[in-house]
C-alpha cells in the first residue's frame, strides 16, 4: 500500500531460546473448531520446542517479547490474570501469539486496556483473550497462537504455531 | 477458541505456473488479483529460481512481501477436467489495491468448490425439479421444458404481466455484461416483462434516479481524486468496512496527504476511527445526524456555503441550467429540477434550524461548510470529493436526499474536476448492458407486494433472495409460501403422471392462486426452498466475466476454474430457456410469438458478449480485455491505439452534463425541500416503538455472505447476525453480550445476537442486514418512496431477551472493533 507512515518501530525482539528441541508436536490444549473444516489437511510440519520464558517472568498483563519458531518470527507471550480457553500455567491464563499481522505483515501494537493486539497497518485488532480471533480486520485467518507448555520448574515452552506465520510458506523454514 | 486452520505450510507456486487476471468479484472496489494454476503433481521450491516470485522463500519475508498467500488463497480445484492446485492472490500491479487483499476477496480461493478440500459443497451441481416432495436432480433439458411449457401457458405475445422476474442488474459474482445481456435479451428484448425487480429492492429502478434526472452519473470520478482533493465527504457510508481497499488504498493517503474528512452517520463506524488514526482527530468532522435528517443539513450546508458566496458561479453559469424550473414535480419526479436559484429559494433553511433537525451542533454545520467550500487563504477553490451509499441511497427520501447532495457538488464546481467528484460508492461492481427498460414504467411496479397481493403466475429469480433481502420480509415469506406449496402440492399430486398431466396440474394450482418458482443461482438459496425448478449458475473465474468497478475500470476476470457439475454461466442459461420458448412457442402454434425468441446460439459466454456490449462498443474485445490486465481500462473506452484500450479518467470534464438526455448539456438543481421521513408509517413506527433499528453490513458479511454461510472463519467470528447495542440500553432491556434478543413491531419480529458498543447512540442499534440468520427486513415496514425505493435504514421496533448467550458464541471477541494506535 502507498503512503503506510505508521509503521511502529518494534526494535529488536528479545530472543529466548533453550531447553530441548523435541522431535514430535506434543498434544496441543487447542479445542477443534466448531464447525467441521475441511475434509483434508496437509501434513503438520515438525516443530522445536523452544524455552520462551518462566512464569516468573510474568506479570499480569504485560507482554513479554518472544520469537518462536525461530528469531525471526516476533512474538509474545501475556499473563491475562484470567482462565481462557488455551491458556496454560498454574492459573491457566498464559498465551502466546505472533505478533506479526497475518494481513500484511505489519508489527501490531498489545493495548492493555482493551487486551487487543492492534495493526498499524490498516487497523485490524485481535483480541488475546480470545484465541486471537480478529475483533475486526482484514486478516483472513485469526492470530496464529502458540501451542505452550508450562513444566515443573515454570519454564514456558511453545511446541507449536495453529495457523500460517504471514511472511513464510512453511511455519518452520 | 477462535476458529483455527492449523495449517503450517503451503504449496509453492512454481516458476511456470499458469497466470490468469482476477478481478475480485465481491465487492464494487474490484481489486486486481492473479490466478495461478498448476498440476497437482507439481510443486516449486525455495530457491528463487524454482518459485513464481523469484524469491528465497528458505527465508522470513518481508512486510508488504509479494512472496506470501495466506491458506485462504489457496485450494485445488478442477481446470479442464484436471485437479490443479489454485493460489488467487491481490495484484501488487494493480493500481486500485496495489497488492492489497481484504478479509473477503483474500478468501476468493477458500471460497470455490472443491471436492478434495471439501470447500463450498452447498454449490449446485445439476438443475433440480420439485418430484416427490423434495428436489430431484435432472437434465437441463427436462428442467428447461418444464419452465418453458409453464411460462408459455402464462405469456402473450402482447401481454407477458403474470410473468414475474426477479433478475441481478451488477456486475461481479454472477453478473457482469455476459449475463445482464442475456437475461436482458431474453425479458427486455424476446420478451416486454414488465413485472420484474432487481436484486436487491423491490421494483425495477435506479438507486439514483434523482442525479441521473440532473444530468450526473453516479460513478463520475477516479479514485485518485481521493488523493488529490482537499476534503473528502463520506455520507451514509462505511467504506473501510464495505469499499475496503478504496478506503486503504486512496482515502487513506489522501488523509495523510493533508485532507479533512467528513462523514455523516448517526453511527460513529470503524471508518470514522481510522480516519481520525490517518488525519488527525483534529481533521475528522463526524456529523451524527438524527436518522434520516440528512436532506436538512444538506440544504442547510448549501444555504450558507451560497450566503458567503463559495459556489462556484463559473461553473454554475456555464454549465447548468440558467432560468427555473426545466421539470416540474409529478408522480415521476418526487421534486421539480431546474435552476441553481430556483432550487436554492425551495431548499433554503438556517443553520439553526438544520442543527435542530439532525441534532448537531450548529458550529460542526457550519465546520462542515467550510471544509466544503471556503476557499483557501489564497482565495483558490476547496476541493471536495463527495461519497454516499446505501445510508441515503436505502434511507429517507431517496429521490430528495441524493439530490440535495448532487447539489452541493454542483453548487460548489466539484463534478468533472480533479480531487471532486459526487459518486455513490456501490455494493457490487457494475456490468450493465440490456435492452431499453423503457415499458417498465415509472414508477415501476412494485413487485414484491405485487405478489403478496397475489399478483402473478410464474417467477423467474435470478440470483435474488428475498427471503433475506427485501422490506416487509415477514410477510412476504408468509405469502410466498402458501402460493408456492400450492403448486408443490399439485405436482406431488401428479407424481408420476405425463408431463401434459403435469404441466395441466400446475397451470391449474397457478389459476387457483398459486406461484411456479424457478430459481437459478449458484446455491439453494432461502427463496429457493419454494422453488420449483432449480438452475445452477457459475460465477466469475467459473466463467470469463467482464465488469466495471467504482471508477469506471472495465477488466475481464479469466475462467480459471471449471464450475461445479453442469452449472452454466446465467447468459447461458437464458439463451437455453430463449430456445425451449421458441420450441415450445412453436409447439403451440404460436410460431409468430415463436421467432421472437431467435438470436440465442451462444456457445460460450463470449459470444454473448459479442452480441451485446461488444456490438455497441466495437472497440472492446476479450483479447484486448485480456492484455489490459488487472488494471483494464475506465469506460467509456474512447479509442482502440497502439495496441491499448484508451479510456476516460473521470466524467464531465468538459462541463457538458449528458445523463439525463438533455440536449442543452446542462446539469439540473433538485429543488428537494426537507418534509420529514417520507415513507408511509415510518414516522408512526418512530414514534410507537424504543429502538432505532438503523442496519447494514459489517467487513466479513457483505456481497460474499451467500458463499460465507458455509465459511469456517466467518461463521465462527460472527454466528449470529449482530445486533449493537449501548451498554445502558443493554441495561434496559436486561441483556448480557452474546445474548439472543427478538426485535419486534408491528410488521414482524427477528432475532440477533446482542454486541455491546460503548460508541452507540443510546436508542439507536445496529444490526447486520441480510443475514441467513435473522432477516431484518422482518421488521421494515412495506412503505417506499414515490418511485418504489425502499427505505431500510429507518425501522424502529421494541428489543425484548430471548435466551441466554448460546454456546456458540461463548468464544467469541465482544470488544471493539476499533483500531488503538500505540
Ligand atoms: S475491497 Fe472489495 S474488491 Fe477489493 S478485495 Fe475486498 S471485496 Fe474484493
Ligand atoms: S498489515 Fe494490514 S491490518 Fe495489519
Amino acid at each position: 500500500m502507498s503512503g503506510c507512515n505508521k509503521l511502529v518501530d518494534v526494535g529488536r525482539r528479545q530472543f529466548l531460546r533453550g531447553g530441548s528441541m523435541a522431535a514430535a508436536c506434543a498434544a496441543t490444549a487447542v479445542v477443534l473448531p466448531n464447525q467441521p473444516a475441511k475434509a483434508a489437511q496437509t501434513a503438520r510440519v515438525e516443530y522445536p520446542t523452544n524455552r520462551l520464558g518462566n512464569v516468573s517472568d510474568l506479570s499480569d498483563n504485560e507482554p513479554l517479547d518472544v520469537s518462536y519458531p525461530d528469531e525471526d518470527a516476533p512474538g509474545v507471550i501475556l499473563k491475562l490474570g484470567k482462565k481462557v480457553e488455551g491458556g496454560v500455567g498454574p492459573d491457566g491464563d498464559i498465551v502466546g501469539f505472533s505478533t506479526v499481522c497475518p494481513h500484511k505483515g505489519f508489527p501490531m501494537n498489545y493495548d492493555g486496556d482493551s487486551r487487543t493486539l492492534n495493526c498499524p497497518g490498516h487497523y485490524s485488532v485481535f483480541d488475546v483473550e480470545a484465541g486471537g480471533q480478529q475483533t475486526f480486520g482484514h486478516a483472513t485467518q485469526n492470530l496464529p497462537q502458540y501451542m505452550l507448555r508450562v513444566d515443573d520448574k515454570g519454564d514456558i515452552y511453545a511446541e507449536g504455531v495453529d495457523e500460517l506465520l504471514y511472511g513464510r510458506l512453511s511455519n518452520v523454514l | 477458541m477462535a476458529f483455527k486452520r492449523q495449517i503450517d505450510r503451503l504449496p509453492i507456486i512454481p516458476a511456470d505456473a499458469k497466470q490468469q487476471n482476477v478481478t475480485c468479484h465481491y465487492c464494487i472496489v474490484g481489486c486486481g488479483y492473479k490466478a495461478y494454476t498448476w498440476p497437482i503433481n507439481k510443486q516449486g521450491g525455495t530457491a528463487p529460481g524454482k518459485n513464481i516470485f523469484g524469491a528465497d522463500l528458505s527465508k522470513q519475508q518481508e512486510t508488504d512481501t509479494e512472496a506470501w498467500y495466506a491458506p485462504s488463497m489457496y485450494n485445488i480445484v478442477k481446470q479442464d477436467g484436471k485437479d490443479v492446485h489454485l493460489v488467487i492472490k491481490p495484484d501488487n500491479k494493480c493500481v486500485v489495491n496495489s497488492g492489497l487483499g481484504s478479509v473477503r476477496g483474500a478468501r476468493m480461493a477458500e471460497n470455490r468448490r472443491s471436492d478434495v478440500t471439501g470447500t463450498q459443497q452447498q454449490r449446485l451441481e445439476q438443475p433440480m425439479v420439485w418430484r416427490y416432495g423434495t428436489w430431484q436432480p435432472t437434465s437441463w433439458d427436462d428442467a428447461l421444458d418444464l419452465v418453458a411449457q409453464v411460462t408459455a401457458r402464462f405469456v402473450e405475445k402482447d401481454n407477458e404481466d403474470d410473468l414475474f422476474v426477479s433478475m441481478f442488474d451488477h456486475g461481479g459474482s454472477a453478473g457482469g455484461y455476459e449475463n445482464t445481456w442475456g437475461t436482458g435479451k431474453l425479458y427486455f428484448g424476446s420478451m416486454k416483462v414488465k413485472n420484474c425487480r432487481i436484486h436487491n429492492r423491490p421494483a425495477y429502478n435506479s438507486e439514483v434516479h434523482s442525479s441521473r434526472d440532473m444530468g450526473v452519473d453516479e460513478l463520475n470520478y477516479a479514485y485518485e481524486d481521493y488523493k488529490l482533493t482537499d476534503t473528502i465527504m463520506i455520507v451514509g457510508a462505511n467504506p473501510l468496512e464495505t469499499q475496503t481497499n478504496l478506503f486503504l488504498n486512496h482515502m487513506v493517503p489522501g488523509w495523510r496527504n493533508g485532507a479533512k474528512a467528513i462523514f455523516v452517520d448517526p453511527r460513529r463506524t470503524v471508518s470514522i476511527n481510522a480516519a481520525q488514526d490517518a488525519a488527525g482527530t483534529e481533521n475528522v468532522l463526524h456529523l451524527p445526524i438524527n436518522s434520516g435528517t440528512d436532506i436538512a443539513l444538506f440544504n442547510a450546508l448549501l444555504s450558507y456555503i451560497a450566503d458567503k458566496g463559495w459556489i462556484d458561479k463559473n461553473f454554475i453559469a456555464s454549465s447548468t441550467f440558467a432560468k427555473g424550473e426545466a421539470v416540474a414535480e409529478s408522480g415521476t419526479h418526487p421534486c421539480a429540477l431546474g435552476s441553481f436559484d430556483m432550487a436554492l429559494k425551495a431548499i433554503r433553511i438556517s443553520t439553526s434550524e438544520a442543527a435542530k433537525i439532525c441534532g448537531v451542533p450548529e458550529a460542526d454545520i457550519i465546520k462542515a461548510a467550510e471544509w466544503i467550500a471556503k476557499p483557501n487563504d489564497d482565495g483558490s477553490r476547496r476541493k471536495c470529493s463527495t461519497a454516499y451509499e446505501k445510508g441515503i441511497i436505502w434511507g429517507n427520501d431517496n429521490y430528495r436526499v441524493v439530490g440535495s447532495l448532487v447539489n452541493l457538488g454542483l453548487a460548489t464546481g466539484n463534478i468533472g474536476r480533479e480531487g471532486g467528484g459526487v459518486c455513490r460508492l456501490g455494493g457490487h461492481q457494475e456490468g450493465y448492458f440490456r435492452p431499453g427498460d423503457g415499458h417498465v414504467g415509472r414508477p415501476a411496479p412494485y413487485v414484491d407486494d405485487l405478489l403478496i397481493k397475489g399478483k402473478g403466475a410464474v417467477h423467474h429469480i435470478w440470483a435474488n433472495d428475498h427471503y433475506k433481502t427485501t422490506l416487509n420480509a415477514s410477510q412476504f415469506k408468509a405469502v410466498y409460501n402458501k402460493r408456492t406449496n400450492m403448486v408443490k402440492e399439485a405436482m406431488d399430486a401428479a407424481a408420476g403422471k405425463s408431463r401434459e398431466e403435469l404441466v395441466e396440474a400446475i397451470v391449474a394450482a397457478i389459476k387457483a392462486g398459486g406461484l411456479f418458482s424457478v430459481n437459478v443461482d449458484i446455491i439453494h438459496s432461502q427463496i429457493g426452498q419454494a422453488a420449483h425448478v432449480i438452475l445452477p449458475a457459475v460465477e466469475a473465474g467459473e466463467m470469463n466475466l467482464t465488469s466495471m468497478n467504482g471508477e469506471r475500470r472495465l477488466r475481464l476476470t479469466e475462467k480459471y476454474m471449471d464450475g461445479p457439475g453442469s452449472a452454466k454461466p446465467d447468459c447461458l442459461i437464458a439463451a437455453g430457456l430463449a430456445q425451449h420458448m421458441e420450441r415450445v412457442l412453436n409447439k403451440m402454434g404460436k410460431t409468430d410469438y415463436a421467432s421472437q425468441f431467435k438470436g440465442y446460439d451462444w456457445a460460450t459466454e463470449e459470444d454473448a458478449f459479442k452480441d451485446g456490449y461488444s456490438k455497441a462498443h466495437t472497440d472492446v474485445t476479450y483479447d484486448r480485455l485480456r492484455a489490459m490486465g488487472t488494471n483494464g481500462v475506465q469506460e467509456p473506452v474512447t479509442v482502440f491505439k497502439d495496441g491499448k484500450l484508451l479510456g476516460t479518467k473521470r466524467l464531465y470534464t468538459d462541463g457538458v452534463f449528458n445523463r439525463h438526455g438533455r440536449k442543452d448539456g446542462k446539469a439540473l438543481f433538485a429543488a428537494a425541500t426537507w418534509r420529514g421521513l417520507q415513507a408511509p408509517g415510518k414516522q408512526a413506527q418512530k414514534d410507537k416503538f424504543a429502538f432505532l433499528i438503523n442496519n447494514g453490513r459489517s467487513n466479513i458479511n457483505w456481497q460474499n455472505w451467500f458463499l460465507d454461510q458455509d465459511n469456517d472463519f466467518v461463521s465462527d467470528r460472527y454466528p449470529y447476525p449482530f445486533i449493537e447495542m449501548h451498554p445502558d440500553d443493554m441495561k434496559k432491556v436486561d441483556v448480557k453480550q452474546g445474548d439472543l434478543v427478538e426485535i419486534f413491531n408491528d410488521d414482524g419480529a427477528t432475532q440477533a445476537m446482542v454486541y455491546p458498543t460503548e460508541t452507540a447512540k443510546k436508542g439507536e442499534t445496529f444490526m447486520l442486514f441480510g443475514s441467513p440468520q435473522g432477516t431484518q427486513g422482518n421488521v421494515i415496514n412495506n412503505g417506499v418512496n414515490e418511485l418504489v425505493l425502499p427505505n431500510y435504514k429507518q425501522t424502529w421496533a421494541n428489543i425484548r431477551k430471548l435466551a441466554d448467550a448460546p454456546v456458540a458464541v461463548s468464544h467469541i471477541s465482544f470488544k471493539s472493533k476499533e483500531y488503538r494506535s500505540a
